[in-house]
């Protein structure tokens, strides 16, 4: 889509990136605080694809240019899965926990403190 | 910036669609219920993918509905299931000192990163790469020669989590 700055895609990035943020701040919930640190990845990854549409890196690689233009893409595929491994393990985390003790309030959550 | 290189119907689009994104994104942090989060993520999510079109990347917007949408959400929704925080169960949060502390944090935040990043950027508008750049062939090409290694250690990562996974989800032997 031509016409579209790039400063109105990093701006939605950096909005979701900071609601993000406040999220994990305020909530109590584990499972939306984990929801919230999807929300951040995901406006990194807008921000990746953004840069790599109006500003690609234009290294020349011995083999070519293709490895630095497509870099952000490739980015974005490698936070994808990264995201759902953590996603996955995480949420096993909070599942035992609450298995354990039958409450998932973070605040309440101290074992490590003292 | 460049007046003359924006297109009004291009940035409506991108500002009914944006717009739909962010407050989603506010309803994901201010809703009180687990479930209405998730739900407000996910739709979201279909923004994103759809912003993804936008920027000529065709191969990760459906990657984007398929993954985030298609298995991390409906993950997070079984597991909000699984959890069964009834309605006295509910925790109720109204801490009113971290909700302010929280505020000012993302202020100041936004307005930090703002002024120092997006202050120098605001000229581009002009597209730098081909139109073709995000499709499955050129995707595909790069990913399994130039990042063929990355790859691999992220299929690696992948068998990891789901060990672990399985492993954290076993009740134990009595």
């Amino acid at each position: 889509m031509n016409g579209v700055p790039l400063f109105a895609y990093l701006s939605l990035g950096l909005f979701m990136f900071t609601a993000g943020v406040v999220g994990v701040i305020i909530r109590r919930n584990p499972i939306v605080i984990f929801m919230c640190i999807e929300l951040m990845l995901n406006a990194v990854n807008l921000t990746f694809l953004a840069f790599a549409r109006y500003m690609p890196a234009m290294i020349v690689q011995p083999r070519g240019l293709h490895s630095a233009t497509m870099s952000g893409q490739m980015m974005v595929i490698f936070v994808m899965a990264v995201a759902a491994a953590e996603v996955a393990v995480g949420l096993g985390i909070i599942m035992a926990i609450f298995r354990l003790r039958n409450n998932i309030d973070i605040d309440e959550m101290s074992l490590l403190r003292g | 910036m460049d007046v003359s290189q924006l297109s009004p119907a291009n940035l409506g689009l991108f500002a009914v669609v944006g717009g739909v994104a962010a407050l989603a994104a506010i309803g994901v942090v201010a809703f009180p219920s687990a479930v209405r989060s998730a739900l407000c993520l996910v739709v979201n999510f279909f923004m994103l993918a759809f912003l993804y079109f936008t920027l000529n990347c065709e191969m990760l917007g459906i990657t984007q509905i398929v993954v985030y949408t298609g298995a991390i959400m409906v993950l997070f929704l079984f597991v909000i299931m699984l959890l069964n925080l009834g309605a006295p169960q509910a925790l109720i949060e109204r801490r009113d000192l971290k909700w302010i502390g929280g505020g000012i944090f993302g202020l100041a935040l936004l307005v930090v990163v703002g002024s120092q990043v997006l202050q120098p950027l605001m000229k581009v508008t002009q597209v730098k790469s081909e139109a073709t750049f995000g499709s499955p062939q050129q995707v595909g090409l790069t990913l399994f020669s130039d990042y063929v290694y990355p790859f691999e250690i992220v299929s690696v990562l992948l068998l990891i989590g789901i060990v672990g996974s399985i492993l954290l989800a076993k009740r134990r032997m009595q």
